[in-house]
């Protein structure tokens, strides 16, 4: 639990350094960074635990989120219904899109999950009367706690807490006998089908699992931003969210926020760096070769760099 | 005329269909030989595309600066398997996703930092800029034709390359069973790199010939990408064959279920609500379509491993 403390103090610490440094925009962009970290989190779970390459992880993220949007549309604003309703249709989601694309393997399934996601992005699309294309704007953030959720700090807390839930709750999970049953389906299937486990019912679990926390994901994006739109579920969002998880290091209990918050920091950086100047418009040239980079030099991702020094 | 119309969007499937072949041809090798993620095929599709424009105003004619571009994309994709992909053969699918999609960024900022941000022109040749006249009275773009006639011709040109020609049966052989093939002798190695270069023109050839259709822009590959990967998955993954019929089943639903689907619900529901429906099932129509495959033949439609 050594890591989780420190960096849960960092995590507590952070606002206050940037509201000491009058950076408002930091603190926002801190929450968004958190919801990310959740939401590779629960990408993390089935693609790193369970070995199972959902490339449509977005698909689960933009349920939540337009469940909140949608509700705020119709006059919903209170936390308390709308956040557990984008848990529960997200995981639904899940449960449906899991059911079909599990009967498939490998390759297979990396594309039939990313066909399910594609048709939720188009569905969302075509939903013209809650924006269709455009997007959706909210009246407001959600209602509910006890405060006031417009204030940047409150927010960020609340995300925090939300997070520290969550990574408690996986944490248990991957610990727990169901999390050791998933790491044995990962590494031989047909031995753990032997033994008797049911295969097929433990990983259509751990999807909904993983797809209900990204709805709770998707909800509190919904909130970040006041505003929802079709491209939360483009496969382009899976690929970043995929990407975050590679290049935190797949498998690794850390390995999705992590990611999270470095692709995220590395975007920021560069996308507003003094030093490139004119060509920080062109910030993705090199998160592209840093990309590369891990990919080439450290397969195991960052924690897995991290882990190893450490060792050494 | 509904007839006219049915024509029309049937030529439309088709040019679209033959286009998604010349993309999905080379994805298919790449992954059944090399068993090997290619998010960055819809990158050479781009950058085809930006080459085309550029040397057909260097040039100032279409046909001189198709061959050009051909060539330089074709060298583009060689480059890029000698330096990095090859690199990641032995690596697994996830590393690929994330150096591929590596890959797709630092080439959009490339393509931005030397063509600008905003789309750029292409302009298809003089002589074709008119409709024809087709037997039975229906009025078609000379362009769009010539693009059916030039994707069919690749087509045939490539199933005798891969079933007539000795390159063609190591391709075979690679697709099949990638260690027998190497333990036979054949210098995988730079089979891998020509086929990679192979495909890599095909994808220029198809942005050739869409960009003076669709928008020469950054991210034009992203989207026409996934397309692909449904074509081959529909068609069995390492099968020119599938390759062929995915594409062809792909282009023309997308293309008739665009057109006639809305008309088909115009009859059923109010027109608002056929208006909304229309284009929202018809996008989602091919995924139904991939997903239906997937579970009847979840190796596709042909295989290529025996």
């Amino acid at each position: 639990m050594k890591p989780a403390l420190v960096l849960g103090a960092l995590a507590c610490l952070y606002p206050l350094a940037m509201q000491a440094m009058d950076q408002q925009f930091y603190i926002s962009f801190g929450a968004r960074v958190l919801i990310y970290a959740m939401a590779a989190a629960s990408l993390n779970l089935v693609l790193g635990y369970g070995g199972m390459v959902s490339f449509g992880h977005a698909a689960f993220f933009g349920a939540g989120a337009y469940v909140v949007g949608i509700l705020a549309a119709e006059g919903v604003r209170s936390a308390w219904i709308a956040w557990p309703a984008a848990v529960a249709v997200a995981a639904l989601g899940a449960l449906v899109i899991g059911a079909l694309s599990l009967r498939t393997r490998g390759v297979y399934f990396i594309m039939i999950t990313l066909a399910f996601a594609q048709m939720m992005y188009y569905i969302f699309v075509s939903l013209k009367d809650y924006g269709g294309d455009d997007g959706l704007s909210l009246p407001g953030r959600s209602t509910g706690f006890g405060i006031d959720l417009r204030g940047d700090l409150a927010w960020y807390y609340l995300v925090l807490a939300l997070l520290a839930g969550v990574l408690y709750l996986l944490q248990r999970l991957v610990r727990s006998r169901f999390g050791r049953v998933i790491v044995a389906i990962r590494e031989n299937e047909t031995r753990a089908a032997a033994i008797g486990y049911p295969v097929y019912r433990y990983k259509l679990l751990c999807f909904v699992v993983s797809g209900g926390i990204a709805g709770l994901a998707g909800a509190l994006i919904a909130n970040q931003s006041v505003y929802v739109s079709p491209s939360l579920l483009h496969w382009i969002q899976s690929g970043t969210l995929m990407i975050m998880v590679i290049l935190g290091g797949v498998g690794r209990f850390w390995g999705g926020p992590l990611g999270a918050v470095l692709l995220l920091t590395l975007e920021e950086t560069l996308s507003g760096s003094q030093m490139l100047g004119a060509y920080s418009l062109h910030w993705q040239l090199p998160v592209g070769l840093i990309l590369l980079a891990v990919v080439l030099f450290a397969p195991q991702g960052i924690a897995g760099l991290l882990s190893r020094r450490r060792g050494a | 005329m509904p007839w006219i119309l049915f024509l029309e969007q049937l030529l439309n499937g088709l040019q679209f269909g033959l286009m998604l072949f010349l993309l999905a041809a080379g994805l298919t090798l790449v992954f059944g030989i090399m068993d090997m993620i290619n998010l960055a095929h819809g990158s050479l599709y781009m950058i085809g595309a930006y080459l085309m424009a550029s040397f057909s105003q260097a040039t100032g004619s279409f046909w001189a600066a198709l061959p050009l571009a051909l060539a330089a994309t074709a060298l583009v994709g060689a480059m890029l398997e000698l330096t990095v992909l090859r690199r990641l053969y032995e690596r697994d699918h996830l590393a690929q996703v994330l150096a591929t999609f590596a890959i797709i960024l630092i080439a959009n900022e490339a393509v931005r930092l030397i063509w600008g941000s905003q789309p750029i022109m292409l302009n298809g040749p003089a002589a074709l800029s008119g409709p024809v006249e087709l037997p039975g009275g229906v009025h078609y773009a000379s362009y769009r034709l010539m693009i059916i006639g030039v994707g069919a011709a690749v087509a045939v040109l490539l199933y005798f390359l891969v079933t007539r020609t000795r390159a063609g049966m190591l391709v075979r052989a690679g697709a099949s069973n990638r260690e027998m093939a190497l333990a036979m002798g054949v210098d995988i190695k730079r089979l891998f790199t020509v086929v990679f270069a192979v495909g890599a023109a095909l994808a220029a050839l198809a942005g050739a010939m869409l960009g003076p259709i669709l928008a020469v822009q950054v991210g034009m590959g992203e989207n026409i990408l996934i397309l692909a990967f449904v074509v081959i998955v529909i068609g069995g993954i390492g099968s020119i064959r599938g390759a062929f019929v995915g594409a062809l089943l792909v282009g023309l639903v997308d293309t008739m279920g665009r057109a006639l689907l809305p008309m088909a619900f115009a009859l059923v529901f109010r027109p608002q609500v056929a208006s909304n429906l229309g284009p929202s099932v018809s996008s989602i129509l091919i995924y139904v379509l991939m997903a239906a495959v997937l579970f009847l033949r979840p190796q596709g439609l042909f295989p290529a491993r025996g």
